[in-house]
C-alpha cells in the first residue's frame, strides 16, 4: 500500500498527510479554552477579544514553524494567526475574515514574514478588506534573516527569529493603547533593529513529501538555512558548538552595531535539536557577546519558530531601548510565551 | 468548429486537462522544487486544480469570464504559497479581458492571455531572466502571437506556444534564480529547472493537446 509505505519512510505522528493541519487545529483547539478556532477558515483567535478601541494584531503563515503564529495568540500578543498548509502561506480570504473578526475598531496590523508567497497572499488580503470593510490595515514585513544577501534581484532578506521578538512587542505596544501608527512604528522598529541567522544538522520532512526535503551528510551542517528546509547558502563541516556559535553570531555583528544598547537575545530551536544544547549553543554565544562588549539585557532559549523536525538553530539579536525593553517585559498569556501575569 | 474561434467547452477542456497534467505530474513538480524551493509545488498545483475542476463540474460556468474568474478566485483562495496569487491573478485577468461571451477569435484570446500575463508581471513583479514562469509565460505568448500572423489558426498557434514553453522551461536551468524561494541560494540555485516555469509549460501542453483532439 502506497500510504503505509509512505508513513512507515518519514515515521510521523500522524493520521495522514493530508489531515495533519486540521488535526492539529482539532489539539490547539481542546488544549487551550481561552483560544477560540474557526476550523473552516483555519484561524486561531482570542476566545475572549481584547477591549474595544485597541488596535489589533494578525500575523500568519504556513504551518510547520510551532508554536509560532497560533501558539502566540492571547493576551499580551496576536489576536489572530491565519493557519496556511504546512509551509505554504495563507490564502486571502483567511486574512480577510481574520481582519473583520479581529478589529475592534482601531485598525489591524498585518504582521507578515519576508516570503514571496506570504507578501502577495497577504497584500490581496488587505485588498479585499480595503474593498469590502473601512478597516485600517497597516502592514509590517520582517526581514532579518541575514543569511541572504539583501539585494533588488532577490526576494530579500526572509522573516525569521525576529517575528517572535516584534509580535510580543507590537503585542504589548497595542495592549497599552497606543494606536495603529504607533505600533505599527513600533513594529518597523523591532524589524529594523533584529537580526537572525539559522544553521541546520539535518533536513525537515514535509509530510506530504514523505522524504527529507534535502540530503545532509552525517559530518555536514548548513549554514544559513531557512525556517522551510530551503537550503543556506554554504554547506561546511559539521563543528563543535563555540564554532557554529561563532559562525551564526559573526554575520550578525558584522550586519548591524550592536553596540550601547540593551539586546535581546533568542537562541532559537528549528525542532529536532534537544533543549540541552540549544543552553550549550546560548553559552557560546553570550561568550562571544561578552567579548564584543555587546550588553544581554534579556534571553530567551527554545523552541519558539520552528521548521517541523529540523535539527538545528538559530540565533536573534535585538537592538533594543528602554521602551522596547519595557514593551517586552509587560505580561503576555499565550500557549508559546507566558509570563508577568 | 472553426480553427479560428475558442469556445468555452475547449476552455474548460483547458483547464480540466491541465488538472490532469499536475495530477500525472506532481512527483515531478515537488523533485523540482524540492531542489531549489520548498517541496509544495507539486501538492500546491494539484490541490488549486483540482478544487478548480471540482467548482466546473458542480456548476459549469455560462460564460468565459466566469469560467476564468471562478477559477481564479478559487487558486487564490484554495492554493496559498505564490503559484495560488500567481495563477489566481493570471486566470482572473484572462476572465476579466475575455468578458461575458461564449466564443473568443484569436485576437481576442491572444489579447485575454496577453492580459493574464500583465496580471502576473503585476503582482510577481519577475522580468525575464529572473527563473520564474514569467520566463515560461512571455516566450510562450510571443511564439503564440507570432504564429498568428501568419495564421488565425489557434491549434497551431498554442502548438507554437507549446514549442516555447518547453525551451523557455528548460532555459530556466542555467539561470540565476532572483524571485521566490529560490533565490535565497544564489549560485546554488543554478542546474535546476524552476518548478514553476515547468508548471506553466504543462499549462501549455495542456492547451495544445485539448486542441489536438478536437
Amino acid at each position: 500500500m502506497k500510504v503505509n509505505q509512505e508513513v512507515s519512510e518519514m515515521k510521523k505522528l500522524i493520521n495522514s498527510a493530508e489531515t495533519v493541519l486540521a488535526d492539529s487545529l482539532a489539539g490547539v483547539a481542546a488544549a487551550h479554552p481561552d483560544l477560540h478556532v474557526d476550523h473552516v477558515n483555519r484561524i486561531i483567535f482570542r476566545a475572549t477579544p481584547k477591549a474595544a478601541g485597541k488596535v489589533a494584531l494578525l500575523s500568519g503563515g504556513g504551518t510547520g514553524h510551532e508554536p509560532l503564529h497560533g501558539g502566540f495568540v492571547g493576551e499580551g500578543m496576536l489576536d489572530a494567526a491565519c493557519a496556511g498548509a504546512i509551509f505554504t502561506s495563507p490564502t486571502p480570504d483567511q486574512m480577510l475574515e481574520a481582519t473583520k473578526v479581529a478589529d475592534r475598531g482601531a485598525g489591524v496590523l498585518h504582521i507578515v514574514k519576508n516570503y514571496t508567497g506570504d507578501v502577495m497572499n497577504f497584500e490581496i488580503g488587505a485588498e479585499l478588506a480595503a474593498e469590502e470593510t473601512g478597516i485600517t490595515v497597516a502592514v509590517v514585513v520582517v526581514n532579518d534573516d541575514v543569511a541572504v544577501e539583501d539585494s533588488s534581484f532577490t526576494a530579500g532578506r526572509r522573516g525569521v527569529g525576529t517575528t517572535v521578538l516584534l509580535e510580543k512587542i507590537a503585542g504589548a505596544a497595542a495592549e497599552e493603547g497606543r494606536d495603529l501608527a504607533a505600533v505599527a512604528a513600533v513594529a518597523q522598529k523591532v524589524n529594523e533593529s533584529g537580526r537572525s541567522m539559522g544553521v541546520a544538522l539535518t533536513s525537515c520532512t514535509v509530510p506530504s513529501a514523505g522524504k527529507p526535503t534535502f540530503d545532509l551528510p552525517e559530518d555536514e551542517m548548513e549554514i544559513g538555512v531557512g525556517i522551510h528546509g530551503e537550503p543556506g547558502r554554504r554547506r561546511v563541516p559539521l563543528a563543535g558548538a563555540a564554532e557554529v556559535a561563532r559562525q551564526l553570531v559573526e554575520p550578525i555583528l558584522a550586519d548591524l552595531d550592536f553596540t550601547g544598547a540593551p539586546t535581546i537575545v533568542m537562541l532559537n530551536g528549528l525542532g529536532g535539536t534537544p533543549l540541552i544544547e540549544l543552553y550549550v549553543m546560548y553559552a557560546e554565544v553570550r561568550k562571544i557577546l561578552d567579548a564584543a562588549g555587546i550588553t544581554v539585557a534579556r534571553s530567551l532559549v527554545g523552541n519558539y519558530i520552528t521548521a517541523l523536525d529540523m535539527a538545528g538553530c538559530s540565533v536573534t539579536i535585538l537592538k533594543a531601548d528602554d521602551d522596547l525593553l519595557h514593551l517586552w517585559d509587560a505580561p503576555v498569556n499565550t500557549a508559546g510565551l507566558r509570563w508577568g501575569i | 468548429m472553426s480553427n479560428e474561434t475558442i469556445s468555452l467547452d475547449q476552455l474548460t477542456g483547458w483547464l480540466t486537462r491541465f488538472h490532469d497534467l499536475v495530477t500525472e505530474q506532481v512527483s515531478y513538480l515537488t523533485e523540482l522544487d524540492s531542489a531549489i524551493g520548498d517541496a509544495d509545488h507539486g501538492s500546491n498545483m494539484t490541490r488549486g486544480m483540482g478544487a478548480v475542476v471540482e467548482k466546473i463540474q458542480a456548476s459549469p460556468a455560462g460564460a468565459i469570464d466566469e469560467l476564468f474568474k471562478g477559477a481564479g478566485m478559487t487558486l487564490v483562495t484554495s492554493v496559498g504559497g505564490a503559484s495560488g496569487p500567481l495563477y489566481g491573478t493570471f486566470f482572473l485577468r484572462i476572465g476579466a479581458t475575455a468578458g461575458p461571451v461564449g466564443t473568443l477569435d484569436a485576437p481576442g484570446l491572444a489579447s485575454a492571455l496577453r492580459a493574464g500575463l500583465d496580471g502576473v508581471v503585476a503582482r510577481g513583479k519577475a522580468e525575464a531572466g529572473d527563473k520564474t514562469m514569467f520566463d515560461v509565460l512571455a516566450p510562450a505568448l510571443e511564439a503564440f502571437d507570432a504564429a498568428l500572423v501568419d495564421s488565425l489558426d489557434i491549434p497551431s498557434a498554442a502548438c507554437a506556444a507549446y514549442s516555447a514553453a518547453q525551451t523557455g522551461r528548460d532555459a530556466t536551468e542555467a539561470l540565476l534564480a532572483r524571485k521566490g524561494r529560490a533565490s535565497y541560494l544564489g549560485e546554488r540555485s543554478i542546474g535546476h529547472i524552476d518548478p514553476g516555469a515547468a508548471s506553466t509549460s504543462l499549462l501549455f501542453q495542456a492547451l495544445a493537446e485539448t486542441l489536438g483532439q478536437e
